[in-house]
């Protein structure tokens, strides 16, 4: 597939085409922060930004997703019998995602896809229906070790195309059928442009200097990591507000619970947090995640040591850094995966 | 492709206070739909989720066997908010059942072995899927010699006792059932069940243990298993933990990189020994 090159002022009709069967979203800038809105022109594009601040984890798995409805009557025939939610009926384009917001939809691909003939319908149909077109990070936060854990700023992985900002034009690199498809009218890129997104890449990498070393988590047998004596210090300033797995891209325990109006009924699910000590209590009382100490652990664990195990090596955080940069008591994962492999 | 979050409609056909201090009743559910009695093909171990639209559902072991028609029968503690709710329910009344879920007991790896069976309390539902699957004449030559070793605080509190006579007067089962306390015409074992098993000595040489019951019970059956040289990986339970999604996506159930929901409910004793008790 070639590269191709699109000029920023031609952008606003690239934009437009892409709106007219689509619903289009972006990272868009409200007040200090930036956030993802649906677009309809290149009106508000932003090339300038770190990343957003939620992750776009959302638009596969929102907050707060219904899955199935009944009619709440034992007297109807039809009654409390739980019927499907319908699935999407358009499809979508997320425009200049981050190369690691992106990698975490592949690694939440292998949980959410783990049984082929059993997926989870709601997520798989809405990545089915999506296209991801990534904008490379041309001077990463410094809170980023994408480096470290299996990606990069320009990570092509799960990206139907990579934008490279090249000021006055952006390379756009074609990476699946569906990109090739939306690339079909753009022009090939010049060899000098094509250089210039190599430079800025390694000049990306490069400026990515915070890393972590698993190399030892990997070696040790899971009971020796779990029983690591620095997780006896690092919960204490914890307070397991739940914010840093709200905000990763990677974090997806959910809660189900049933909700009833009158004769309408529905079962919903929404995001759950490991560091509430509701989420494993058992109904006789007891809970096997019982301390503070139980539930911080298990979310590193869960990250860096259980998931490589099950997933062949995935790791559970792509170094997008947002936990880091949002936790109140400043706890940085960063420290948290050296220290564990000390 | 199948919504694993879809629950197959169900409708009560039996309801039975199992206990005799009602705690516990056992429910027989017949499929709506024929071509979902066949989808749910399933073995002893496994466990559904229990769905009552409006309330929820609840993760139950599943208390019947294949071989005994495709009705599927549960024995549900009333315990929070689900399984009270499944207590008010009568028959006739239509709900929804998700399953099979989790790995059932290894029969294939135990044929050929001696089996021993230590129960405790209402954890005995699967084993008593175990039971009536293994004593299947259709299965019964494939396994050597059958102990089956269950307790409960009171007679009253024993499950499934129907069953118990016809296993007691079977010749090729072992059956010891117990009670805690010596009651007036009481006719079988007093002790705890690893008292008992302690008695019985069932040796380890080609054989299989599944243990089921409290912790309390497991807590002090295991120094009398490690004392006749029983090994763990010959030692099967099953765990519980809370659940929701039970198909090894929502992130609740593991016990380190394992679902208890997707990878157990069945694991082996060496297997637990490797992992952190977080169960
Ligand atoms: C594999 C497996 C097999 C099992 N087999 C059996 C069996 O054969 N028989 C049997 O009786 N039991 C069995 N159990 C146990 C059974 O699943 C639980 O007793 C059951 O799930 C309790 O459900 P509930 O809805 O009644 O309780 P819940 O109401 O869900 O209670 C759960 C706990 O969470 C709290 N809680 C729930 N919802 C909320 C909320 N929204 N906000 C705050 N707190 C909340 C409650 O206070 C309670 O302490 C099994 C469990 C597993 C995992
Ligand atoms: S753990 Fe932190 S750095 Fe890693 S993906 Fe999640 S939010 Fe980003
Ligand atoms: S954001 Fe910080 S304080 Fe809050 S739960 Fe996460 S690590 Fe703990
Ligand atoms: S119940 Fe959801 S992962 Fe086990």
């Amino acid at each position: 597939m070639h590269d191709k090159i699109i000029a920023k002022k031609d952008l606003d009709s690239f934009v437009r085409s892409l709106a007219q069967s689509r619903d289009v979203f972006a990272p868009v800038r409200d007040k200090a922060s930036m956030g993802w809105a649906q677009i309809d022109s290149a009106d508000n594009l932003e090339f300038d930004f770190l990343n957003t601040d939620f992750s776009p984890k959302a638009f596969f798995f929102p907050q707060n997703e219904r899955l199935m409805h009944f009619t709440n009557s034992s007297r109807d025939e039809d009654g409390m019998i739980m019927e499907e939610e319908p699935p999407r009926d358009r499809e979508q384009v997320l425009l200049n995602i981050r190369p690691c917001d992106a990698k975490a939809f592949c690694v939440l691909d292998l949980v959410f896809c783990q049984d082929e003939n059993a997926p989870d319908v709601y997520w798989k149909d809405k990545r089915d229906k999506t296209v991801l077109i990534g904008l490379a990070c041309k001077a990463p936060c410094p809170t980023c070790f994408c480096t470290s854990v299996n990606c990069g700023p320009h990570h092509e992985e799960g990206l139907d195309m990579l934008l490279v900002d090249l000021g006055e034009d952006l390379l756009a690199r074609p990476l699946t059928d569906k990109g090739q498809e939306l690339a079909a009218d753009l022009q090939d890129a010049p060899q000098e442009a094509v250089d210039q997104a190599a430079g800025q890449k390694k000049a990306s990498e490069e400026a990515i200097t915070s890393t972590v070393d698993m190399s030892k988590i990997n070696e040790r047998p899971v009971l020796e990591e779990y029983e690591h004596p620095y997780f006896d210090r690092v919960f204490e300033a914890c307070i397991n507000c739940g914010t840093c797995t709200f905000y990763c891209p990677t974090c997806h325990c959910f809660d189900i619970q049933d909700e009833t109006q009158d004769e309408f009924g529905h079962r919903v699910r929404n995001w759950d947090t490991c560091m509430s000590w509701l989420f494993t209590h058992h109904t006789s009382g007891h809970n096997p995640r019982g301390t503070k100490k139980d539930r911080v652990r298990q979310r590193f664990m869960h990250k860096f040591k259980y998931m490589p195990i099950k997933l062949g090596g995935a790791i559970g955080c792509v170094g997008c850094g947002r936990c880091t940069r949002k936790c109140p008591v400043n706890i940085d994962v960063r420290t948290v995966v050296n220290s564990m492999n000390e | 492709m199948n919504n694993p979050y879809l629950p197959y409609p169900v409708r009560i056909q039996r309801v039975e206070i199992a206990t005799e201090d009602k705690s516990l009743r056992t429910f027989d559910f017949e499929f709506i739909h024929p071509e979902h009695a066949e989808a749910f093909t399933y073995l002893p171990g496994q466990f559904a989720e229990l769905s009552v639209p409006g309330y929820g559902e609840a993760p139950i072991g599943i208390a019947s066997s294949p071989t005994e028609g495709s009705h599927l029968t549960f024995t549900v503690s009333k315990a929070g908010v689900v399984t009270s709710k499944l207590h008010s329910m009568e028959e006739g009344e239509i709900m929804g059942v998700r399953g099979p879920l989790g790995h059932p007991y290894p029969l294939g790896e135990m044929e050929g072995k001696n089996i021993v069976i230590l129960a405790g309390g209402y954890a005995v539902t699967t084993l008593r899927s175990t039971m009536v699957w293994l004593l299947h004449p259709d299965n019964r030559d494939k396994y050597g010699e059958i102990t089956f070793v269950y307790g409960a605080r009171t007679p009253g509190m024993l499950l499934y006792k129907d069953l118990l006579e016809e296993w007691d007067a079977r010749s090729d089962v072992n059956t010891y059932i117990t009670i805690d306390n010596e009651v007036e015409g009481w006719d079988k074992y007093v002790g705890f069940v690893p008292q008992i098993a302690d008695q019985v000595s069932p040796k380890p040489d080609n054989a299989v243990a599944l243990v089921c019951g409290p912790p309390v019970m497991i807590k002090f059956t295991q120094p009398v298993l490690d004392k006749m040289g029983w090994t763990g990986d010959q030692i099967i339970m099953s765990l519980e933990n809370r659940m929701k999604c039970g198909v090894g996506i929502c992130g609740r159930c593991n016990v380190g990189p394992y679902y208890v929901c997707k990878d157990g409910p069945v694991f082996t004793k060496a297997q637990l020994d490797e992992l952190p008790k977080e169960y």
